[in-house]
């Protein structure tokens, strides 16, 4: 129940801040406003912040464990620049990460179920070839 | 109440909840912030596991994630209570001047009705581009490990240097398709 809930406020903020809207991601690529900018450069502040203090306080969760924040593997960069740039193609396109794409579903733009069950069906291919490609 | 409701979350309060969610999934269930992951245990839970990258316990790994997703889409449905009918994205004069010189006239509501309605689906270009923009997102994140959340968000916030190069590169694929690939195919 707890993680509903966290993503039922987390789909409303990214709705009524227009974070899901095409033409928001337009204007953040076209370097046109601060909005998208100013929403994910403070959510990276803010939670730079946050995870610092709970090393620094030694903050356990709820269940009273020591929490770990799962790193990435940050041995290569071929996968993240290369991964990275197709994301990248699709997020403009579509004007939606994936967050937003639930969100948008949510909101009653069915239309978004195509791109929503293509990026599942994305992940499958990649999935499949995954040992194929370089990393 | 509703007058209020109905407004807009201006960025700078929208940053800062986007960003507590951060240290309230590690708080509540020590999980790590990602949305995309969740494409990867729907996978799992239907293809066969001759895969490695399918085989695992997705509901023990990924149940978390369901979870969170689902409240996405019902908090995209309670925040679409809230949405006037005539509701106006109040993008800069700037991107409005470009978007029409592409083509969009339409610019009543969250998206633009000549990409995102079910009449423009009888048009297979639109078509193409739900498809093929779905598809590079769900395996352009899986490639990448992670999607805005769990690398532009996560990853630079807790300093991972992967992460970065994964932002670098969502900005190579979103300048050239701004730039060059939209107004080419919408123009």
């Amino acid at each position: 129940m707890r993680f509903i809930l966290t993503g039922i406020l987390f789909g409303f903020v990214l709705v009524k801040s227009e974070v899901v809207s095409w033409f928001r991601i337009q204007e953040m690529f076209l370097f046109d406003s601060i909005h998208m900018y100013g929403v994910i450069g403070l959510a990276v502040v803010v939670g730079f912040i946050s995870t610092q203090l709970i090393k620094i306080l030694k903050i356990k969760d709820i269940n009273g464990k020591e929490i770990s924040i799962k790193g990435k593997d940050n041995s290569s960069s071929i996968r993240y620049i290369v991964g990275g740039t197709f994301f990248g193609f699709g997020w403009a396109l579509i004007g939606a990460c994936p967050g937003p794409l639930y969100a948008l579903v949510g909101s009653g733009y069915f239309i978004f179920m195509i791109p929503l069950i293509a990026a599942i069906g994305g992940a499958g291919v990649y999935g499949m070839i995954q040992n194929k490609i370089p990393h | 109440m509703n007058e209020i409701l109905n407004q807009p979350i201006p960025w700078y309060v929208a940053g800062v909840l986007i960003g507590l969610t951060l240290p309230v999934l590690l708080i509540i269930g020590n999980k790590t912030f990602g949305v995309s992951s969740s494409f990867r245990h729907m996978c799992a839970a239907v293809l066969p596991n001759r895969f490695s990258y399918f085989n695992y316990d997705w509901k023990k790994e990924g149940g978390w994630n369901l979870k969170l997703i689902s409240g996405i889409v019902i908090g995209g449905f309670i925040a679409s209570l809230f949405t006037p009918e005539e509701y106006i994205v109040n993008i800069s004069p700037e991107t409005i001047a470009h978007l029409k010189s592409i083509g969009i006239t339409s610019f009543n509501g969250l998206v633009p009705e000549e990409i995102f309605s079910i009449s423009g689906l009888l048009n297979p270009a639109v078509f193409g581009l739900l498809a093929f923009g779905g598809f590079l997102i769900g395996f352009g994140t899986r490639y990448a490990g992670g999607c805005t959340s769990g690398h532009a968000i996560t990853g630079l916030a807790t300093l991972q240097r992967a992460s970065l190069i994964a932002v670098i590169g969502f900005f190579i694929g979103g300048l050239l398709t701004t730039y060059f690939i939209l107004p080419h195919i919408l123009g």
